[in-house]
């Protein structure tokens, strides 16, 4: 396999400018985050800072509905309510040993942008977070708790303001900023090393996964499923099940408000190759190669790429994608909360919801674990308007 | 047309006394028509390269001005088959170099056989791949070669010496050395550190050597003068245009003696 690809998609298509810092960050993973040193300080933080391991629950009312068992991975319960801080704390530890002072991050609807801003508090970094103006509207209370963390956040004008953008000031900003920052890219997309890094900080989520089901069944689940944006929590529980092929794995996406002609963030299902953001992998483009915009009910779902890996266990065929749209993701959120007492993100709530789709299907027997990448009080304010929409 | 007509202009501009002109302007921008208006007056008024810009949605290593004029072209249906289309057109009347630039995506969903070959009929003489560093360049750069046009590689004041020279060994026409860690956009003053980066590509590259981001006056070149033999004008292009409403004059103060 070429050096930072997967199959045919991943690589580094990134102006020169960039490619200094990115070998240097390479490097850095190399020599830093293999030491002993880092990985006990790392584990430290996990453990005692994040609140890891997280539980894996068996939901047993929704298993009895579903005539399978359904078992949950509880990222909801890490630090800041979601699997990010998985990768910022990992991240951020490693711009320091790097002699870093500043993150600078992009985020979408807020939550890589509060988990940026929370490791960088933590370790005494300056922290810059870029975000569409459009979401800094939308997300208020997020643009709220960054600076309550000490960050700065900076609304981005250009293009059509959103995540795409924000990603775009982003890299430019570490472009004339490389000496000093680090980029906290949020999810496994980007150019090399991203995508491979951010996988790095994230299987945590799948190797706790496995040992837990093992320990307390003895066997492995027959099907592993998460949700699928730029896919960091689907990349962080699917990568300790790729070598155990008797385990089905299951990306689920954004397909919006699920009619033909509609935006929606189902890149792997209806997107093309192309390259954006420093990789070459699925996008929604039109036939000319530009950008479109992506829409879901779930803001972190929402981004018209997707990391490379994805598209390359798609194209082995080792992971499913399927998508799934608003109303069904919304029918899952509602229907976790009043059976099980957990209020899911709405990007969680769309892999719950394919899986909701698979009652009476399966044999008994069947155990599937769901991702449960984060919590969902950040999307109430969603779901009213939703729910008030009918 | 070979592989060497970009090096053969800026040679010829060197030998008029002179920095070799290479303008860049979006396609498309301001309007379709009026685009190759200011394409055919740039050429009248002395450009010796002139670079084209592919409007890309995305375009990560563009500073404000451009890309605002690169998103106005695309809603105005710009592509990259229209600007062949035209050009094809066109190209027998302009007598400066052509040079495509842009980013990878929208070259990619073209089929980058189809544009080598296409791009070589019409007479395109170079391309600019802003997001494709050397590693990422290797077979496109010989699939263009092939065809006659020459993929100019772009360095900055953090490539090392080594990397210089990797880019030495595959590069033709010339190297465009990008004058701030920045993206494009006007700059009052250039980067103290500019002249030994210079004085060290100079030394790495026989090709020649066009500085471009940030310039908007030949006085920013007083220090840098020996060391750099074109000159690449896009954010102050489009904001003259913007303020004049076309290039008249433009070109004037890089004409001049004193500016080589």
């Amino acid at each position: 396999m070429r050096k930072g690809y997967f199959g045919d998609f991943g690589g580094r298509f990134a102006p020169e400018l960039l490619m200094p810092p990115l070998l240097e960050l390479e490097e850095a993973m190399d020599r830093i985050m293999t030491s002993a040193a880092f990985q006990e300080e790392f584990t430290n933080l996990l453990r005692h800072y994040v609140g890891r391991p997280t539980a894996l629950y068996r939901c047993d009312n929704l298993s009895k509905e579903l005539d399978f068992g359904l078992w949950l991975k509880r990222e909801d319960l890490a630090h800041t309510g979601a699997h990010k801080i998985n990768n910022t704390v990992g991240q951020a530890l490693l711009a320091k040993h790097m002699g870093k002072t500043r993150l600078v991050a992009e985020t979408g609807a807020g939550q890589h942008g509060v988990a940026t801003a929370t490791a960088a508090a933590l370790l005494g970094l300056e922290c810059i977070v870029y975000m569409g103006a459009t979401d800094v509207v939308r997300q208020a209370h997020n643009v709220q708790r960054m600076e309550l963390l000490g960050a700065q956040v900076r609304p981005v004008q250009s293009g059509s303001q959103t995540l795409k953008d924000a990603i775009n000031a982003a890299m430019r900003h570490w472009i004339a900023k490389q000496a000093d920052t680090h980029y906290c890219l949020g999810s496994a997309v980007g150019p090399h090393p991203f995508p491979l890094l951010v996988r790095e900080l994230q299987s945590i989520i799948g190797r706790e996964a496995l040992e837990q089901f093992q320990s307390r069944t003895g066997k492995l689940p027959e099907q592993v499923v998460a949700c699928v944006g730029g896919g960091s929590n689907a990349i962080g529980m699917f990568h300790a099940f790729v070598t155990h092929r008797q385990t089905a794995l299951v990306g689920v996406e954004a397909a919006g408000e699920g009619s033909v002609d509609c935006f929606h963030s189902a890149t792997l299902n209806k997107g093309t190759p192309g390259v954006l953001h420093g990789c070459k992998t699925k996008l929604l483009q039109t036939a000319d190669g530009q950008i479109m915009p992506s829409h879901s009910l779930a803001p972190g779902l929402d981004y018209p790429g997707v990391g490379p890996e994805h598209a390359h266990l798609q194209a082995q065929g080792r992971a499913k994608y399927v998508s799934v749209t608003d109303s069904q993701a919304l029918k899952a959120f509602l229907r976790l909360a009043k059976t099980e007492g957990i209020l899911a993100a709405l990007e969680s709530s769309h892999a719950l919801a394919h899986v909701l789709s698979l009652a009476q299907t399966l044999p008994v027997s069947t155990d599937v674990v769901v991702c449960l990448s984060g919590r969902g009080d950040k999307d109430l304010g969603i779901v009213r308007e939703a729910l008030r929409k009918g | 047309m070979t592989i060497n007509t970009l090096t053969e202009k800026i040679h010829k501009a060197l030998s008029l006394g002179r920095k070799a002109l290479m303008p860049y302007l979006p396609a498309g921008y301001p309007d379709k028509d009026a685009f190759w208006r200011h394409i055919a007056d740039l050429d009248h008024s002395g450009a010796d390269i002139i670079e084209i810009g592919v409007p890309f949605s995305d375009p990560v290593a563009d500073g404000t001005i451009v890309e605002q004029a690169a998103l106005r072209c695309l809603e105005q249906g710009v592509n990259l088959q229209w600007i062949l289309d035209e050009l094809a057109m066109r190209r027998s009347s302009i007598r400066a170099g052509i040079v495509l630039m842009g980013y990878m995506n929208p070259f990619l969903q073209f089929g980058l056989e189809r544009l080598a070959a296409t791009a070589s009929r019409i007479g395109v003489n170079g391309l600019i791949i802003a997001d494709l560093p050397l590693e990422e360049a290797l077979d496109i750069r010989k699939l263009f070669r092939e065809c006659g046009i020459a993929l100019i590689s772009l360095v900055g004041l953090n490539t090392s010496a080594e990397r210089l020279r990797l880019y030495a060994r595959r590069s033709e026409g010339f190297v465009y050395f990008v004058s701030v860690m920045g993206v494009t956009g006007e700059r009052d003053a250039l980067p103290m550190e500019l002249q030994n980066a210079l004085r060290k590509a100079r030394e790495i590259f026989s090709i020649p050597l066009a500085l471009g981001f940030g310039l908007h006056s030949p006085a920013q070149l007083t220090k840098i003068n020996d060391a750099v033999d074109g000159v690449v004008m896009g954010s102050s292009l489009i904001r003259h245009i913007q303020e004049s409403g076309g290039i008249d004059g433009f070109l004037t103060p890089w004409t001049s003696k004193q500016a080589g």
